[in-house]
């Protein structure tokens, strides 16, 4: 034994002492030498502190691609109204998606959760003569527990959110098919009946531009989240839980129950949309906005809000959600056929999150 | 003088393995003490119980005199007892004053902070800023700036004034030293040093002999579950430790 004690005593004594051996001696070759920045690298740097910034070029760029390609006709007032228009609906569960992707997860059952809190309002409201008022708020508390089934069974049987929402968003979907009979309540009866779930779709003329009160109504929800997600303890938790979730426990942050509060507040914002769906489409229809999970996810990646959590803006995704809108109008306004629509779509998603990782390595 | 921490008899079995077998700590205010032991010798259960991640199957904490228990580390921080982990838990997305404050924010005062809850961001900063530079940081320019751009020491240097700035008792650093290079451990031993002239104890955590020997105070050896003994660095030569450790020595008297 004492050999082994030996060898080891000689192994420390050729270790350097640091006060003696090291101590203060300069030790530059160690830092870094950041040296001359190429343009790009500068770019990379910007555009890593300034992540908003990307959507808002390509919006700005696809603007004027698309007004010389369409012509004076996608400057009217009357067609950049219908984008704000057509926006509104992905633009709210946009911002309710980003609050999910921000924490790492995803939400596949936004738009099932949608029909299914406009079908509660609707049917309380006209099958079941309730007052329109309390009709809409029991569609919004539909909404909060919907999202607060999502977050616990997220959170209680650590299932990931993508398979959660993959079920519920099936199980939403048979709900609505349940309550409705894939039968649609008619605008007119609604408007007869509970005028109110109209309101969202009202319209005022702004100097020839025509905004319904549903598109101040998204702004509105995202500005109000934006303060919630920049000058709130809760939503500095949101960031830290999609950046490291360990980390975030670790800090004390309750992360389970934040999630589960997380995923409420997303379900009340999809609520909302809900309303503001019934103004939009004028009826209530079961099996509307079948593709509003992927356009919402679409305008949150486009937007530069990564799908690892952690990082993005939400005015980032309002932003995604105007691209894609100037995008169809754009190319159907040129006369391209819907397939292209898609296909420009498609690649739009592809280079967006290709930035966005070029971006991130900035950081390495 | 009385220990501030003082663990008795702590055992902790994983089914069959015995990680720590009747283990006593007792840490005295103001000192830094190194804990050192072969692998599987049962420091990191050790240090785990204390910090509230692992619940000893028996044994008693008692911190200030006082029997203290806790099943998670947020509680055992709330009694005053700080962890530095061996990978910071950290956020790298936020900034540098949002991780000193995360899960412990300022919020504003009145109806703003009362009722829409809006965070005292300058009073966070400011606070940050003095916290950082009392512990000789202050070569952090920005105090916005987000963790990711800062080096694995001044990570370290955020992690630390973080564990020290919340009327602490105790800090506990697990491997403080073992991701960085030659320069930045150095000022984290410094970093050590900045903690102790506050008289905040330290249980430091190292694999890194001539590390543990030039900071601590005194030394914590562990083998086979239990403290062998404590020895005094100044007495003691860096091989008798590593003697002691491996068993190739009989360890004196406690």
């Amino acid at each position: 034994m004492s050999k082994i004690s030996d060898d080891i005593s000689k192994d420390l004594k050729d270790q350097p002492k640091f006060t003696s051996d090291i101590g203060d001696k300069a030790q530059d070759h160690h830092t870094f030498d950041i040296g001359e920045q190429t343009f790009l690298k500068k770019l990379q740097h910007f555009l890593h502190g300034n992540p908003t910034i990307v959507p808002v070029i390509i919006l700005i760029l696809s603007v004027i691609a698309f007004g010389f390609i369409a012509g004076g006709k996608f400057f009217s007032a009357f067609n950049l109204s219908l984008i704000v228009q057509q926006v509104t609906i992905v633009g709210i569960l946009a911002a309710a998606q980003t609050l999910i992707i921000l924490t790492a997860g995803i939400d596949l059952s936004v738009a099932a959760m949608m029909v299914l809190a406009s079908v509660v309002m609707g049917k309380l409201s006209i099958d079941f003569g309730m007052p329109t008022l309390p009709a809409i708020a029991i569609g919004m508390i539909s909404g909060v527990v919907t999202g607060a089934i999502n977050g616990l069974l997220v959170t209680r049987l650590k299932l990931p959110p993508f398979i959660v929402t993959l079920g519920t968003w099936n199980i939403f979907f048979a709900l609505v098919i349940f309550f409705t009979g894939s039968q649609s309540i008619r605008s007119s009866v609604i408007e007869e009946n509970a005028p109110l779930l109209h309101f969202w779709g009202e319209r005022i003329n702004l100097g020839g531009f025509v905004f319904t009160y549903g598109a101040f109504l998204m702004i509105a929800i995202f500005v109000f989240l934006w303060f919630m997600l920049n000058k709130t303890a809760w939503g500095r938790h949101v960031y830290a839980i999609g950046d490291d979730k360990d980390a975030a426990e670790l800090s004390g942050i309750r992360t389970d129950r934040m999630l589960v509060s997380i995923y409420a507040v997303a379900g009340l914002v999809i609520a909302i949309g809900a309303w503001v769906s019934i103004g939009r489409v004028g009826s209530v229809s079961p099996t509307s906005f079948y593709e509003g999970n992927l356009d919402s996810i679409t305008a949150v990646v486009i937007g530069g809000t990564s799908l690892f959590g952690g990082r993005g803006t939400i005015i980032g995704s309002l932003f995604g959600a105007l691209i894609v809108g100037v995008f169809s109008s754009g190319l159907s306004i040129a006369g391209l056929d819907v397939l292209w629509q898609r296909f420009a779509l498609g690649c739009l998603i592809i280079i967006a999150v290709g930035i966005d990782q070029w971006i991130r390595k900035v950081s390495n | 003088m009385k220990p501030v921490l003082v663990a008795k008899n702590l055992s902790k079995k994983y089914g069959r393995v015995v990680a720590l077998d009747s283990a006593d700590l007792e840490l005295y205010p103001g000192e830094v003490l190194g804990v050192i032991g072969d692998n599987g010798a049962g420091k990191s259960t050790l240090i785990k119980v204390l910090c509230g991640a692992v619940i000893p199957d028996s044994g008693e904490i008692l911190l200030d005199g006082e029997n203290v228990t806790f099943t998670s580390p947020i509680e055992a921080r709330k009694l005053g007892i700080e962890t530095v982990y061996q990978n910071l838990a950290l956020s790298p997305a936020l900034s540098i004053t949002d991780n000193m404050f995360l899960g412990r924010e300022i919020r504003k005062k009145g109806f703003l902070g009362k009722f829409l809850r809006f965070l005292d961001k300058k009073a966070m900063a400011d606070e940050a800023r003095k916290r950082l530079s009392d512990l000789g940081l202050l070569t952090i320019q920005n105090i916005d700036q987000l963790v990711e751009t800062l080096s694995g020491g001044q990570r370290q240097g955020v992690a630390v004034a973080r564990a020290t700035s919340f009327g602490t008792k105790v800090v506990i650093m697990d491997e403080p030293t073992a991701a960085l290079g030659v320069k930045e451990s150095r000022r984290v031993l410094e970093l050590i040093g900045e903690v102790r002239a506050r008289k905040i104890p330290i249980i430091l955590i190292s694999h890194n002999m001539p590390h543990v020997f030039e900071v601590a105070d005194r030394i914590h050896i562990h083998r086979l579950g239990t403290r062998l003994c404590v020895i005094d660095p100044k007495k003691y030569e860096m091989s008798d430790a590593v003697a002691f450790m491996t068993g190739a020595k009989e360890p004196p008297k406690v």
